[in-house]
């Protein structure tokens, strides 16, 4: 079985980005970039599954300029077997990404395609049901415990309510939570060894996907200030001055 | 003119305070508004959602496979009342945002996630980059607008409504791909986080699942909702429903108070939207001042036993 992980080259999630001051995006120059931090948990989940012996191969693909194939590379450090980079300038929205991915499904038959929940940047949260759509297959989201038994995963979703558990058939559709597992580190030499290992090129319009989707960002901006607030220096005047605004 | 179909969400007894959200959300967008409650035994459900003011119909689609809100069961059933809608909203909770993308995919559109003001019929305000940003998205005018509805930006919509109820017949069936074996609630007595007026939380500082008893009690003091920061939830101290931030929840109350929480940005995103936020913690420095109406520097497990006799 192949196991298809979605990787996404965003503003690392320790910055503080910030929008450009004609509105027109983010100030990006310059700005430390990663993989999605999601889409690291969802790599080394396939790993795993891959050393357990229930998969022959992770192939990690990555949509977006060729600055992408910077994390494509860090993804085949980790230990994925080769990647797949679908080529495009254009910011894709999810629904062109999500028809993109079934195309590469399409040709590489995965039994498990695993995203992250969200990218961080967009936090859309929309990629992985998309292309379960698409694919009219099942979906698993916000995965934070696993277990594969033949042609069947049992997973456990974190809902608002708490924990739920599905039972999906394979080929199946899984996007990962934060806690199902911690990502492994890279090492120095199998960063040499990722620079041998395929990575392939496929541009989006030779998968006849349109980069145009129905909606436009015209406009960014910083969010609004909270206004500045008081210091208090003990337990009986925090209570007092709550009472004085009427929370209490 | 408008027609928005926002789909409701319920555990079979009752209606989620974020069905009123989204409500009020359309009424914002303008143009009729119906109501689909998807799932079994839904007469109760359906008439709460009825009294709501200002929706014209609440379609009731009653079928034994709807019962859970699988993704894969609900989408098809809304796909098929899509037509004659320009708007199909779900809310920002992790229902609609398991459901919304697929329906929207069914629907071959783009989705737009966590809307927070609506400058238009087509037009719309959301946050991104974990709240760093706020952009403006338009939607082309000829194509249905999808979204979820960041419910902590907007108000319940009031009651006092007399909807029509129109029964449905569900036009799908369960697929077989896709199982619900169960779930696991924390779900105790405290008021739901989402919809709490106060919440109380606590951070990695409190050390140990024992210790947040003092949350706890604090909470209870104060009739409030109970969260954490992501560190309390991964270190085990309390269960994954009650994080508080950009991968967890995003909430609204009149008060919250933080306990040796360091304020990350992706914690403090999910809480810019309180009334008065409150902070203590015993770095001065701690970014969570940043964001505080009243902070106070000092350590939690003194102030807070202080705070229980004050009260
Ligand atoms: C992709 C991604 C998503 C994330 N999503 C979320 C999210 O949704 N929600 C979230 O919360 N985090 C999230 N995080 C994690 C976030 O970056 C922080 O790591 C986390 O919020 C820190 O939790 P904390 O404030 O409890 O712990 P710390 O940062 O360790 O802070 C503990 C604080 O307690 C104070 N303290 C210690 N002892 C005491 C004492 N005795 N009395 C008073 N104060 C004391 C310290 O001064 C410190 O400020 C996410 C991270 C990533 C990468
Ligand atoms: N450009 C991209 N290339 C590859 N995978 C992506 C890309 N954008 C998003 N994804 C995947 O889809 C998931 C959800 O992203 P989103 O729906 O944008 O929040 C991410 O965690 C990735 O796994």
């Amino acid at each position: 079985m192949k196991i298809l992980v979605g990787i996404k080259r965003v503003v690392d999630y320790n910055v503080r980005v910030r929008v450009l001051p004609n509105g027109s995006g983010m100030d990006t120059e310059g700005v430390k970039m990663s993989i999605n931090p999601f889409d690291e948990i969802a790599l080394e989940q396939a790993l795993r599954i891959k050393e357990a012996g229930q998969a022959t191969e992770v192939i990690v693909v990555s949509c977006g300029g060729d600055e992408c194939q910077q994390q494509l590379r860090t993804g085949l450090a980790m230990g994925a077997d080769r990647a797949i980079q679908i080529k495009t300038d254009a910011p894709l929205q999810a629904l062109s990404l999500a028809q993109a991915l079934l195309k590469v499904v399409e040709r590489e038959q995965p039994g498990l395609v695993i995203l992250g929940k969200q990218a961080i940047d967009g936090d859309n949260n929309q990629t992985g049901q998309m292309l379960a759509a698409l694919w009219n297959r099942p979906q698993a989201t916000f995965v934070s415990r696993m277990k594969l038994q033949g042609e069947t995963a049992t997973v456990t979703r974190e809902i608002d309510a708490g924990l739920e558990t599905i039972d999906v058939d394979l080929p199946a559709v899984i996007t990962v939570d934060l806690r199902l597992n911690e990502p492994r580190f890279v090492k120095l030499p199998d960063i040499m060894k990722a620079k041998r290992k395929p990575l392939d090129v496929l541009s989006i319009e030779e998968l006849g996907v349109a980069v145009e989707g129905n909606l436009k960002i015209v406009k960014f901006a910083p969010p609004p200030q909270r206004q500045k607030g008081i210091m208090v220096e003990s337990a009986g005047q925090l209570v007092q001055e709550l009472k004085n605004r009427g929370l209490l | 003119m408008s027609r928005t179909l926002i789909v409701a969400e319920h555990d079979g007894h009752s209606l989620n305070l974020s069905t009123a959200k989204c409500l009020s959300c359309a009424l914002a967008i303008g143009g009729d508004i119906d109501i689909v409650v998807l799932g079994q035994d839904v007469a109760t459900v359906s008439q709460q959602a009825a009294a709501l003011a200002g929706v014209q119909k609440v379609i009731a689609v009653d079928a034994a496979h709807l019962a859970q809100p699988l993704a894969v069961n609900w989408a098809p059933e809304i796909i098929s009342l899509a037509a004659s809608y320009s708007h199909l909203l779900g809310p920002s909770t992790t229902l609609g945002k398991d459901l919304m993308p697929r329906v929207a995919a069914l629907a071959g559109v783009g989705q737009l996630s966590d809307v927070m003001e609506v400058l238009g019929t087509h037009s719309f305000r959301r946050p991104i980059y974990a709240g760093n940003a706020i952009i403006d998205v338009v939607a082309a005018e000829n194509t249905q607008v999808v979204m979820t509805v960041r419910i902590a930006s907007w108000h319940a919509a009031a009651e006092g409504g007399s909807a029509v109820i129109e029964q449905r017949p569900a036009t799908g069936s369960a697929a077989s791909h896709t199982r619900y074996v169960g779930i696991e609630s924390a779900g105790g007595e405290r008021p739901d986080l989402q919809s709490a007026a106060r919440v109380v939380s606590g951070g990695r500082a409190l050390g140990s699942a024992e210790n947040f008893q003092l949350i706890y009690r604090l909470a209870d003091k104060l009739g409030a909702g109970v969260g954490a920061s992501r560190a309390a939830v991964d270190a085990g101290y309390v269960p994954n429903d009650m994080q508080v931030g950009q991968t967890g929840k995003i909430i609204s109350p009149d008060l919250y108070l933080a306990f040796g929480i360091s304020g990350a940005i992706q914690h403090v995103t999910g809480i810019k939207d309180a009334g008065t936020i409150v902070a203590v913690n015993k770095d001065g420095e701690a970014p969570i001042f940043e964001v505080a109406d009243i902070g106070m520097v000092g350590d939690l497990f003194t102030i807070i036993p202080e705070l229980e006799r004050l009260l």
